[in-house]
């Protein structure tokens, strides 16, 4: 039994901090076979409910042993149609990977750099499912191309239904593509994957908003859906509601990421984009997305970015090897500060000022709670890029009144179903931001739900 | 891909643009605004529909930086790659009986959808135009159609006052008043003209076109205080009543890129001898 994960590929840290190519470089056939051998094969494999779409794990890893990779593929597409995307950013410590039996004694097994590469060998051979779906004679729309609502889309169009996906931007994928930067996530993957659902017979339309563009009420009766399934995500940056917020210099982690991911300012003058964050970066907020924006802030040049997070390092929310190849690219953490003000010179930013916290008693995350010192420190800053989480997009829910949401904007469920009859929701738009698989097992199940309701209700 | 059916030549700068957009033309209302990229790598660049039939939007832009610029360079019958919309808040028709519309430059565009609609349902409508020569003032006869009076001026005095909006709006609340003045134009044109109406108890809304990337409220860069309380003007706006708006730091967000701008159009639009 070889006890460690075969370990993975990466650009050199000091490298890969200045550009933008992937980190993570993929296991190659010999890899891939050596990390495959050490799964058990599972009579009961624990692996499979710990994943939320259920993709049947042994069956595909034992593929690769096999150097049945086609099969592999197929295996994985059956629960799963974008297996290089998820390979790459699932949690797949906090899932698979937990529950894996390997586990309990040595490191469990790769689970996720296995999809990653399964993924990427159907990518490159250019790889169909090849599937004969029997069409049935009614339409579902899906608003948003994200991860739940591909899923959602993928789910119903293999069991027959004639799927819109309908996108606000001008690029499909949502959060995969405007979130996640390239160097964790090629653009191209994500496209590519997509292109699969294209293929499947999903038919995308971007620069739709719905609720603007197109009602809710305008979809059931105008454009004669059966069903609409709601997959806009949580699109809405927190805000520290501290003095300074609406600086010059101060950015949202969802703009810029916007500008760099979508919109590619890493390239202004090439992309008409800009952004500019100068040499000093403070980032506010210890969670993926805050790393993600560390990192990126790097790449873009400048000198210093730093972390600056209200509790202790083992409280990061953030994936572990995130933060490691943080680390390693030079990204500072600034700990137990939290961001009282920010300090201006002509209204733009130049300082925050940060009170030093200790940590008190257990909060209800099972964190030991940060409490203030009465105690400051400021930082000299050109920027600062705030990521404290997000909230779900208001759109929808401000034009459509009989939409019902909880206090936090989270649009309220029964099994998929919301308040009105027909219109189905899943993903962070229910959930609060959480990750893209959890997402994908919405769209999943939501597919699922809608597929009962039109069954019972219009098809008697 | 949505075609130009229709391109006018307003004066040097500004442009009028009918596009085709049928899913954004569909629910507009007035106050609406649009996003456009005009080519495969181009930024989002928000604008005002300032008329729409059932099929098509009117744009209205002022050849400024880059991305206007390459805008103008397309011809009827050619294609805006995206075009995204309606976004916004339409504007809040309040139930006033007389109105002073106050345009400075190509504000003039996004302020008659709403000046209209006020005409449309009984209020009685005056306007100040204003710009920089006699050929800035645009719209004027569409206007003349059912404004009441028209007051004009520009900056150099080649028609109408020679100065600036805020001078003839002061003259003119010598004589009377109005329940509401609605100001469309630069920040700054905005700022003074509001200042002016406080003084004279004058209700005053404005129409903000801060800095926006996507334009749903997901990223937040066209954020505006207002009575110490953040906004985002392309969900929450971008009609704001002007009183508590920190118009200041506005103006510091709005100046953020103003060198990058500058830099990609000197080195992108080299042809382009009229620019820097």
């Amino acid at each position: 039994m070889i006890k460690n994960k075969t370990k993975m590929p990466v650009q050199d840290p000091d490298i890969r901090n200045s550009n933008f190519l992937e980190v993570a470089l993929g296991y190659d056939l010999k890899l891939a076979k050596i990390e495959a051998s050490r799964c058990l094969d599972c009579k009961n494999p624990r692996c499979v409910p710990a994943c939320p779409v259920n993709i049947n794990i042994p069956k595909f890893i034992k593929e690769i042993k096999n150097e049945e990779l086609d099969e592999a593929y197929f295996t994985i597409t059956r629960s799963n149609i974008l297996p290089s995307i998820c390979g790459r950013v699932c949690p797949q410590e906090k899932q698979c990977e937990q529950a894996c039996i390997v586990g309990i004694k040595y490191e469990p097994v790769s689970i996720g750099a296995l999809e990653r590469f399964v993924g990427d060998y159907a990518l490159e051979k250019q790889l169909n499912t090849i599937e004969n779906i029997k069409d049935l004679p009614y339409k579902v729309a899906i608003v948003g191309s994200g991860p739940a609502g591909l899923s959602a889309a993928a789910s119903l169009r293999r069991m027959g239904y004639n799927v819109d996906v309908y996108e606000a931007l001008h690029e499909f994928g949502g959060v995969l593509k405007y979130g996640i930067p390239d160097f964790r996530l090629p653009k191209d993957i994500v496209d590519k994957e997509i292109d699969n659902a294209k293929k499947l017979g999903v038919k995308f339309h971007k620069n739709v908003i719905i609720g603007m563009s197109l009602t809710i009420d305008q979809l059931f009766n105008e454009y004669e859906y059966k069903a609409v399934f709601i997959g806009a995500g949580a699109g809405l940056p927190r805000s520290l509601g501290i003095p300074g917020e609406n600086l010059a210099g101060i950015y949202y982690a969802n703009e810029f990421l916007t500008r760099v991911n979508l919109m590619k300012a890493n390239s202004f003058p090439e992309a008409p984009t800009p952004v500019k964050i100068g040499q000093n970066v403070a980032i506010i907020g210890g969670g993926n997305v805050a790393i993600d924006a560390a990192r990126t802030a790097k790449r873009l040049g400048a000198k210093n970015v730093f972390i600056i997070y209200r509790r202790d390092m083992s409280s990061l929310p953030a994936r572990r090897e995130e933060i490691d190849h943080a680390i390693e690219e030079h990204i500072d953490f600034h700990l137990l500060l939290n961001p009282v003000e920010f300090i201006d010179e002509s209204y733009q930013v130049k300082q925050v000022k940060c009170e030093i916290m200790e940590l008190g008693e257990m909060d209800d995350s099972g964190r030991r709670r940060p409490v203030g010192t009465g105690k400051y420190k400021t930082f000299e800053i050109d920027s600062c890029i705030i990521s404290i989480g997000q909230s779900p997009n208001p759109i929808l829910k401000n034009v459509t009144p009989n939409l019902k949401v909880d206090s936090k904007g989270r649009i309220i469920v029964n099994n998929y179903q919301t308040s009105i009859p027909g219109v189905f929701a899943g993903g962070d738009i229910v959930s609060g931001a959480a990750t893209v698989i959890l997402a994908m097992g919405a769209g999943k199940k939501a597919a699922v739900a809608i597929d009962n309701y039109i069954k019972e209700k219009v098809d008697k | 891909m949505y075609k130009i059916i229709k391109k006018e030549i307003l004066n040097k700068d500004v442009e009028l643009m009918v596009i085709k957009a049928p899913l954004v033309a569909k629910n507009t209302k007035p106050g609406n605004f649009l996003i456009i990229r005009v080519n495969d790598s181009g930024e989002r660049v928000p604008l005002t529909i300032v008329e729409h039939d059932k099929e098509n939007v009117t744009i209205i832009y002022q050849k400024l930086g880059y991305t206007t610029t390459i805008l103008s360079q397309l011809e009827e019958g050619d294609y805006i790659y995206d075009v995204v919309g309606p976004l916004g808040k339409a504007t809040h028709i309040r139930d006033v009986k007389t109105v002073l519309g106050v345009a400075g430059g190509v504000g003039s565009a996004p302020l008659f959808p709403q000046l209209k609609e006020y005409s449309k349902r009984g209020a009685i409508v005056d306007l100040i135009i204003g710009g920089r020569t006699k050929e800035h003032l645009i719209l004027v006869d569409k206007y003349k159609e059912f404004c009441r009076n028209i007051y004009f001026t520009t900056d150099d005095g080649s028609f109408g006052k020679k100065g600036f909006v805020t001078d003839v709006a002061k003259e003119l609340y010598e004589k009377q008043t109005y329940d509401l003045s609605i100001v469309i134009g630069p920040l700054i044109m905005m700022k003074n003209t509001y200042l002016l109406n406080k003084k004279h108890n004058i209700l005053t809304d404005v129409s903000l076109n801060p800095i926006m990337v996507d334009g749903t409220g997901m990223c937040g860069n066209c954020r505006v205080t207002i009575n110490n309380k953040t906004y985002f003007a392309c969900v929450d706006g971008p009609d704001f009543p002007a009183d508590g708006i920190n118009f200041d730091e506005l103006m510091a967000r709005q100046r953020y890129y103003v060198k990058e701008e500058k830099h990609i159009c000197k080195i992108k639009l080299v042809n382009n001898h009229d620019k820097e």
